[in-house]
């Protein structure tokens, strides 16, 4: 989405990042919820904070929104510092994860509410709210309260009014949390076409790494109050720097090992797991004798009845669970040293039960190619 | 449910109740009865305790006063009722004075409550935890003490001696010139001593239903309007105290119904020649011995302040259908 990003998501180009959070610390008494902060983020992009419950990501937000104050570190919105700037004051909205609209107005109102700090005349306020409402589809619905909405609906309504100030950044607490599911799928398009259609930055904290993969141009991962990762969803699908970020986004199988020997970009790790040697592709390989771990995402693991000929990396095992999920299945495989491996099979073709690659207690042979392995050093 | 357990009556082999009308009864009060006996249990109660009682005191209105024990009597003919204690409601001054007494004396009270028990009540949601717990513990700590002590403890505090009238007669020496400076305030026996132990005796029923409300009201709806760029004072203007209207309401009636009828303050601390109507009442009762009279000074009252919560109630469920209605 016209956001230019280097391969280890760091942002390139001469422009200023829009939005600059400059080592940002808040601690609460003596706990730190987010510690030392620091994320550049582009004008226009949409960007996520992604991580489990208490990993400081809401609090982040907060901060940029200016219901914390940080206890060490800047929010630079747009060349302004307002790290000191109340609310009611930062060219910023929230969208607030219970939405928290406003019971007793009616949807037109609570979209207006934020105009009347503006400067502007009546229909100019009039035209916007109705804008806002177009912009959502709640146009009929204007008069109503709340209440007598349904979830989604609710959801809109409160998209439309943090949207209608039109501010420089908006700000989304699980968008999409209270949401069933199919209505989540639908909404998240939604929200990705109005970002596209206003042009506003957005920042959107979520825990679900689907959400954050599809919504973002880039993903901020954190963990107990640090980044562990920035980078577009690919990178931080197929190329996670740290074993944290491996296992958090998306199923990974993990192997502990020591590096044997490396050349040419190939390097050769012991896993006594797989019982023997794999090679796999990485440009800056450690020093031979370092720990590392090697991990595997289960679909770039292929799983074959006859030991493949080809096959860099190849070692043998039984399938002990097997799921069925129509457009692939699931393998679970014992290694010999007692290891379950994950691998996933795409049914590419269509085959009765008794056609599949293999069924419970078959043997069969796993392999994966030396670039399709991540070897993690911490 | 209702199947089970008249089979489990069927099969009941303990020979304690005797098959007929025991049997048939028994099964009423299972299938129904207990349960329309605990929802008419408040109706009843109504009933009996404030619904009749009630009847009989519009009765007595449109009696005659009378010699006799009971003290009234109905007349002999056609239509067996008096109007003339009606009439005199309005006919008399005093009736009229008595009545715009209390209904002044007790609005102010309610304002004066509500302005000094909404910024309490509100700062009480905003503690947390045990300090919590200690205001609500000051706010009802008054009631462990009689009422009527609590009321005689103005009284020493109200008269020309007290540090309490000398603190404040200092006070008020310091802004006024000096040829115009007072021995002491006449606080006693006025509307102001009414006023001011009614707010004092009235404030815990106006702080605790407005923090009940207050208390429930969702903090993100505060930051959501800052967000949308409104000052705290915008903020409590736009969202607070809107939301917090039936907690005023209820803190309101709470205390304007008992002060416009309070009968013990304004006796022990008011102007008897300005007297509230509740006075009217209890000495038109016992003193003049007029039951009529005092009855239809109660009615009166009642509806005084009836009728205007009902106009309320009608126009709050009519706004209410007409939300619901647009949609």
């Amino acid at each position: 989405m016209g956001t230019v990003a280097s391969h280890n998501g760091e942002l390139t180009g001469a422009a200023q990042p829009f939005l600059r959070i400059d080592a940002v610390t808040k601690k609460f008494g003596g706990f730190t919820a987010v510690d030392n902060v620091s994320i550049d983020v582009r004008k226009g992009e949409l960007f996520s904070l992604l991580g489990g419950s208490g990993c400081g990501k809401t609090t982040l937000l907060r901060v940029l929104a200016g219901f914390e104050t940080p206890s060490l570190g800047r929010v630079i919105i747009d060349g302004q510092d307002v790290t000191d700037l109340p609310p009611y004051e930062r060219p910023v909205n929230m969208m607030f994860q219970s939405y928290a609209l406003f019971p007793h107005m009616s949807v037109e109102k609570n979209v207006g509410y934020g105009l009347k700090h503006e400067a502007m005349s009546d229909t100019g306020r009039r035209d916007r709210v109705r804008h806002m409402l177009d912009l959502v589809q709640l146009t009929e619905l204007s008069g109503r309260k709340p209440h007598q909405l349904s979830g989604g609906q609710r959801q809109r309504v409160a998209l439309a009014r943090a949207l209608a100030k039109q501010p420089k950044l908006l700000l989304l607490d699980e968008p999409l949390g209270a949401l069933d599911k199919k209505l989540r799928e639908r909404t998240q398009f939604e929200i990705m076409n109005i970002q596209d259609k206003t042009g506003i930055t957005f920042v959107v904290v979520t825990h679900d790494q689907e959400e954050a993969m599809t919504l973002s141009t880039r993903i901020a991962v954190m963990d107990k109050g640090i980044v562990r990762q920035i980078g577009t969803p690919t990178e931080i699908y197929e190329y996670p720097r740290n074993r944290f970020v491996a296992g958090f986004i998306g199923s990974i199988n993990q192997f502990e090992g020591a590096v044997a020997d490396s050349a040419n970009g190939s390097t050769a790790v012991d896993l006594p797991a797989v019982g023997g040697r794999v090679r796999v592709s990485h440009k800056a390989p450690p020093p031979p004798g370092a720990k590392v771990m090697i991990a595997v995402r289960p679909e770039k693991i292929v799983i074959t009845r006859n030991k493949p000929s080809n096959a860099v990396n190849a070692f043998k095992g039984r399938v002990q669970d097997l799921g069925y999920f129509g457009k692939d299945s699931l393998y679970r495989v014992k290694l010999a040293s007692g290891v379950l491996v994950t691998a996933n099979s795409v049914n590419a073709r269509r085959a009765g039960e008794h056609e599949r690659i293999a069924t419970w207690e078959d043997e069969v042979w796993l392999s994966f190619d030396p670039s399709s392995a991540i070897l993690l050093m911490d | 449910m209702e199947g089970s357990r008249t089979l489990a009556a069927d099969t009941d082999t303990t020979g304690l109740l005797p098959r007929g009308a025991g049997y048939s009864l028994r099964n009423w009060f299972n299938r129904r009865g207990w349960r329309n006996i605990i929802i008419a249990s408040p109706y009843v109660w109504l009933l009996a305790f404030f619904l009749l009682p009630f009847l009989i005191v519009i009765a007595m209105s449109l009696a005659t006063r009378a010699g006799t024990s009971p003290p009234f009597a109905f007349a002999d003919t056609w239509p067996y009722v008096d109007f003339g204690n009606i009439a005199r409601l309005f006919e008399d001054p005093v009736y009229v004075r008595a009545y715009l007494t209390s209904i002044y004396n007790a609005g102010i009270a309610t304002a004066l409550c509500l302005l000094l028990g909404y910024p309490m009540a509100l700062a009480i949601t905003r503690v947390r935890g045990t300090w919590r717990n200690i205001f609500l513990l000051l706010v009802i700590l008054p009631f462990w003490t009689s009422f009527l002590l609590r009321v005689y403890a103005w009284i020493g505090l109200m008269g020309a001696n007290s540090w309490f009238n000398k603190f404040l007669t200092a006070f008020i020496n310091v802004l006024v010139p000096a040829d115009m400076a007072l021995r002491s305030i006449p606080m006693m026996n006025t509307n102001f001593a009414v006023v001011l132990v009614m707010v004092y005796s009235y404030l815990p029923f106006m702080i605790l239903p407005l923090y009940a409300n207050l208390e429930r009201l969702d903090g993100t709806l505060n930051e959501a309007a800052m967000d949308l760029g409104s000052k705290p004072w915008q903020v409590f203007r736009d969202v607070t105290l809107p939301l917090s209207l039936p907690g005023i309401i209820a803190g309101g009636l709470l205390v304007f119904i008992p002060a416009s009828g309070e009968v013990i303050i304004p006796s022990l601390v008011g102007d008897a020649s300005d007297p509230m109507i509740g006075r009217v009442i209890n000495d038109e009762f016992s003193a003049a011995r007029d039951w009529p009279m005092a009855s239809a000074v109660a009615v009166a009252l009642l509806f005084m302040l009836v009728v205007p919560m009902m106009l309320y109630h009608r126009f709050e469920s009519r706004a209410q259908a007409g939300s619901e209605v647009k949609s």
